[in-house]
């Protein structure tokens, strides 16, 4: 399928892609990797009036650290992701919900923050940087910065608290060192496809209790989700699989997952149970 | 010199056929620096676009194209009551019973629509653009018919009629009764007698051939000359077809298949756009292209498979097979396509598969419904008919408490019983199913496997493991061309080829049997050379231009090399005889005294002389000195007509992990031993067996065409449409036995669709074998993990599945406007 016609502008800086935004009339799409917006243009599900390619805003590619945060640049790939030394380090849960992000052609292209600004509830990257609390910082008009809390970015399927004319810079998420486990359990059919229910989790232990839990659900809902009772019922708790059990069992609590041809909303809730339950599991070291 | 000094034995030239030569194709076509259709350009080539319908059934109560014709560089918009006096109807090849009702299949729909994706409109502009462009600008209502998409209540009295010009969605009912036959014994007396019965009711899920190189075709006009490019399997049927559809007269149309991207039977069809692109090339006087979309194949290409069956084993105590009755209801879609009938009447002749039964009794209805035609998929018929069979003996063997192979063992027919005339009428040619079955079960590791099987059932391990088998036969090398007639197709099934001896000693071997992926060009060289003693890389193989290759029937039911194949080999026997004659004439000896080894003739007991057969080409081309009554040429044409099928078979092992907590499934092993006669290129049948089994594995696993309530076809995309990649799957074992066909010269049986067949029952036993003792008789295909959770904790066969689409990237489905967001 061919898109309809739109205009388009590659600038190279942030100001520049922000001057090409306000300028781009009513309907600007920006694109980052284009692995989602290229599709669906191509179906004509969407039709912007501009679209303003970041590929050249380089200022946007790198991961770096900065005190207790690891800073992600949102125009960083996924195989960058993969090959980063301060990732590798201090950033296993997204590293591993990155390598099971669909194939090594569309993690050549595609982007941490494009991932994100999309907010595909079956993507995997939204769920990691819920449970992580990530920070994103979003640039406005003119210049002007902004950071949401990750709780507050994800609005509802396919929508975040970016607003027309922002753009997404960068994601802060905390280093995860010494004493954190972390999983990312993802259930698909085939290796390239989305998650049917997925499940990222960090887990820091001090000795034989968990002292903090974070738990992302992925495909929950309309957003990506935190299994808030689960973490709640781990922090505190024994290390031992009666109690990560126990505490998994909730992890359905508050979700309304869809219907589709890969899984009905009971077996959806079902699976964020087993798959919370393996992820902690994991992440905890049992 | 004395003749004594020379030494005795003879070296034998290395043979080609049998040796894995890499395919001299697929260098151009894995680059893709070739001649696809859709790299076709001609001078002032215009290009279509299809507006189609998003309505299942309806009338269309107003159609204006005014706005699209004023859009930019659009040259012409035609709907379907430009083209309603002289479109014609789709062909359908395959009346399968003389009553078989069939409504006529318009190209593009004139005043009713009756299934999403049909043609409605189409513009032609100058740039693909530009014909997409304008399609949004045509303004179309539909009144809506009721839907009719469930064949068990299609079939019903009173039912919703697709088609108002007929009385009941049933096409036809086509029936072979072995007693009737004579081929059986009475099956009624079969089941009364019985001390044994099961029935059961298996769905094929129907599904999307999902080739890789979308349909197109370009047409190029010169007077009232026509040439056709189209990615097809069948230029040569394309040819006759179009001809009698659109009335260009047969010699004024050129047909070209030139390389094409995979069919799987996909391509075996005459399409529609194929038809309108003639259609609108005749009457703009312009060539015209139209390449389809990834969404437009899965949408309006024909399906595939698509049968609810009912079928019944009579047996004694003991596991004698007794008698075999199946009935079933196989989904046409809205129309009749090529041989939309004939794919489940096809199958009627394998459902006994390799066992003896003494009775058996099939019937089918054929089904209208609102939704794309079905027709050819990989196997057609035959994966249906080894599905059932394979799936019910294993429910008979669970219902005997017998092991699933000693049952099949007990029931198959012996070694030593080869020709084996089956109850459904067939004469086995050749084969061993216990040698195939030991060397398969070694491969697997059967017993070990069996010993785990034990221990985790035992230790109540969540993830259960399974072994499923699967011995079957399928009829290959279609097809001796009296056998298509007695069951009413409308071609023959002999194939031609023709070998041009070119005067530098350079072949040219042209065939009938058009390719479309198998390499027909590194096997055709590889019998040519050992038949005519050339060098492999002198020939050249040409196919799929009507112009130059003027006979044939191309490919498709692993066909080629047993019919195509053969012609070559007979071919080459006529130039052999041809050369014989001039080398005679040259070496001045007796034909009879005349050897000929290695390319080479040579007189029986005077070493040293001879004449090369490349040397005879040149020789024959200067024509200066040759027998005095004969043509002046080495060139030779043959056609060969099969007076038997092929049958190849083998046995498959499928051991499958399923975890209960999930539903998951995940193939352990997968070990195979087929036996498809000799073998001409090892690689090129160890690549057909891996694509295959993906194929027939994803059936089982992955594979479903869905349609919501409204008709709407919700697998749109490969993101609905599940398609594996080499990351699902496992590691084939492969091997074979050989037992030669009878049939042809080459002794070889046809693999195109041996693991598509054989493997889909295998998979979907092992999953049922490791679940059975939690309460588990059926699953529904494909297995998905849902499916397989719903069985195990809360019975039934996994029962049916959302028909949303996935949400993933606003997941797209067909509906009103085309598409819609599945939010």
């Amino acid at each position: 399928m061919i898109p309809a016609a739109f205009a388009y502008a590659r600038p190279t800086t942030v100001d520049e892609a922000l001057s090409a935004i306000a300028a781009g009339g009513e309907d600007v799409k920006i694109m980052a990797g284009g692995q989602s917006l290229i599709p669906v243009m191509r179906l004509r599900l969407a039709a912007p009036e501009t679209v303003v390619d970041l590929t050249k805003v380089t200022e946007l590619r790198g991961v770096r650290e900065d005190g207790d945060s690891l800073v992600i640049g949102s125009m960083t790939t996924h195989s960058d992701i993969l090959r980063d030394p301060l990732i590798a380090r201090y950033g296993k849960l997204i590293a591993e919900a990155t390598e099971t992000v669909a194939d090594p052609a569309v993690r050549h292209r595609g982007t941490f923050g494009g991932a994100l600004a999309h907010a595909d509830p079956a993507g995997d990257l939204p769920a990691v940087a819920l449970a992580l609390d990530a920070e994103f910082v979003i640039a406005g008009p003119g210049g002007a910065r902004r950071s949401v809390p990750a709780a507050a970015f994800f609005v509802d399927y396919l929508t975040t608290a970016l607003e027309d004319g922002e753009l997404l810079v960068e994601i802060r998420v905390p280093k995860l060192g010494e004493g954190w486990g972390v999983r990312y359990e993802k259930f698909n059919r085939v290796a390239q496809a989305w998650s049917i229910v997925a499940v990222a989790a960090a887990v820091r232990r001090e000795g034989s209790t968990i002292a903090e839990a974070r738990i992302g659900l992925t495909n929950m809902g309309s957003t990506p989700l935190r299994a808030t009772a689960v973490e709640q019922a781990l922090v505190g708790a024994d290390v031992s699989l009666e109690t990560v059990t126990a505490a998994a069992a909730q992890a359905a609590e508050g979700t309304e997952p869809s219907s589709d041809l890969n899984a009905q909303a009971d077996y959806r809730q079902h699976l964020a149970r087993v798959l919370t339950g393996r992820a902690v599991r994991a992440a905890a070291g049992l | 010199m004395t003749l004594t000094d020379e030494p005795t034995t003879v070296t034998e030239p290395a043979k080609e056929v049998g040796s894995a030569r890499l395919r001299k194709e697929d260098g151009r076509l894995i680059t893709g620096k070739t001649n696809w259709t859709d790299n076709m350009v001609l001078p002032g080539m215009l290009h279509m676009a299809f507006l189609r319908s998003p309505v299942a059934h309806g009338t269309i109560s107003n159609l204006d194209v005014s706005a699209a014709k004023d859009r930019p560089n659009v040259v012409a918009v035609f709907t379907g009551q430009d083209f309603k006096d002289e479109q014609g109807s789709i062909p359908c090849a395959w009346p399968v019973t003389p009553d078989m009702v069939n409504p006529g299949h318009p190209s593009i729909a004139v005043d009713t629509v009756n299934h999403v994706g049909e043609a409605v409109a189409i513009v032609v502009a100058r740039t693909r653009t530009a014909a997409v462009d304008a399609v949004e600008a045509i303004d179309v209502d539909y009144t809506n018919i009721p839907v009719v998409l469930d064949m068990e209540e299609a079939v019903k009295d009173g039912a919703d009629l697709v088609h108002a010009s007929t009385s009941s969605n049933t096409s036809y009912h086509f029936v072979f009764d072995a007693g009737e036959a004579g081929t059986g014994t009475d099956t009624d007396a079969a089941f009364a007698d019985a001390e044994v019965t099961v029935s059961r009711r298996f769905v094929q899920q129907r599904l999307i051939p999902a080739f890789m190189e979308p349909r197109s075709a370009v047409v190029g006009v010169s007077g009232d000359n026509y040439t056709l490019w189209s990615a097809t399997q069948i230029p040569h049927i394309l040819r006759v077809m179009g001809a009698l559809t659109t009335g260009i007269p047969e010699h004024k149309l050129r047909v070209v298949a030139p390389d094409v991207g995979g069919g799987f039977g996909g391509k075996l069809q005459v399409c529609p756009e194929e038809i309108l692109a003639l259609l609108v090339a005749r009457r703009l006087g312009k060539p015209v292209k139209w390449t389809e979309t990834r969404s437009e194949s899965l949408m309006t290409a024909h399906h595939g498979r698509d049968q609810v069956q009912f079928i019944d084993v009579a047996a004694k105590k003991d596991g004698t097979v007794t008698g075999l009755r199946v009935r079933l209801l196989a989904d046409m879609g809205a129309y009749l396509r090529l041989i939309t009938p004939g794919v489940p009447a096809l199958g009627a002749f394998m459902f006994p598969g390799i066992y003896k039964f003494p009775a058996y009794r099939f019937e089918c209805d054929g089904v209208f419904t609102n939704k794309v035609p079905t027709d050819a998929y990989r196997g057609a018929g035959r994966p249906e008919a080894t599905f059932a069979i394979e799936r019910i003996m294993d429910e008979l063997a669970v219902e005997l408490d017998m092991d699933p192979m000693e049952l099949r063992r007990k029931n198959w027919i012996n070694a030593e019983e080869f020709p084996f005339t089956s109850v459904a009428g067939l004469q086995y040619d050749s084969g061993d199913y216990e040698q195939a079955t030991q060397a398969a079960l070694e491969l697997l590791g059967y017993d070990e496997l069996r010993a785990e099987q034990k221990q985790r059932r035992e230790s109540g391990d969540p993830v259960q493991l399974g072994i499923g088998i699967s011995t079957f036969t399928e009829m290959c090398g279609l097809a001796p061309s009296r056998v298509l007639g007695s069951l009413a197709f409308g071609a023959g099934g002999w194939e031609q080829a023709s070998i041009r001896m070119l005067p530098t000693g350079k072949v040219e071997v042209i065939t009938g049997s058009t390719p479309h992926g198998q390499g027909h060009e590194t096997a055709w060289s590889q019998i040519a050379a050992d038949q005519l003693g050339v060098p492999f890389e002198d020939i050249e193989v040409l196919h799929g231009d009507t112009a130059v290759s003027a006979r044939g029937l191309d490919t498709y039911g692993s066909r080629s090399l047993v019919v195509g194949g053969t012609a070559v080999v007979k071919a080459a026997e006529k130039v052999v005889a041809k050369a014989r004659k001039i080398a005679a004439h040259l070496l001045e000896a007796s034909e009879d005294d005349l050897e000929f080894s290695g390319g080479k003739f040579s007189v029986k007991g005077t070493p040293g002389a001879g004449l090369g057969i490349q040397e005879i080409a040149l020789a024959i081309f200067a024509a200066h000195d040759y027998p005095e009554g004969i043509e002046p040429s080495i060139d030779a044409e043959a056609a060969f007509d099969p007076v038997n099928f092929s049958f190849p078979h083998g046995t498959h092992l499928c051991a499958m992990e399923v975890d209960t907590d999930t539903g998951f499934v995940k193939i352990r092993k997968y070990a195979c031993v087929d036996d498809i006669g000799n073998i001409v290129n090892p690689i090129i049948v160890e690549g057909q067996m891996h694509g295959g089994l993906a194929q027939g594995i994803s059936q089982a696993l992955y594979e479903e065409a869905i349609y919501d309530a409204d008709g709407n076809l919700t697998t749109g995309t490969f993101v609905d449409y599940l398609v594996p990649s080499a990351m699902d799957l496992p590691t084939f074992h492969t091997g074979n036995t050989t037992h030669a066909a009878t049939s042809n010269p080459l002794g070889a049986k046809g693999v195109g669709e041996a693991g598509c067949i054989a493997s889909t029952p295998a998979v979907v036993n092992a999953a049922l074998d490791a679940v059975r003792h939690l309460g588990v008789k059926d699953i529904l295909m494909p297995l998905t993990p849902e499916r397989v959770w719903r069985a195990i904790h809360q019975g039934g066969d996994g029962g049916a599945r959302a028909a949303e689409g996935s949400n993933a990237y606003g997941g797209a489905r067909t509906t009103e406007s085309g598409y819609e967001e599945a939010k």
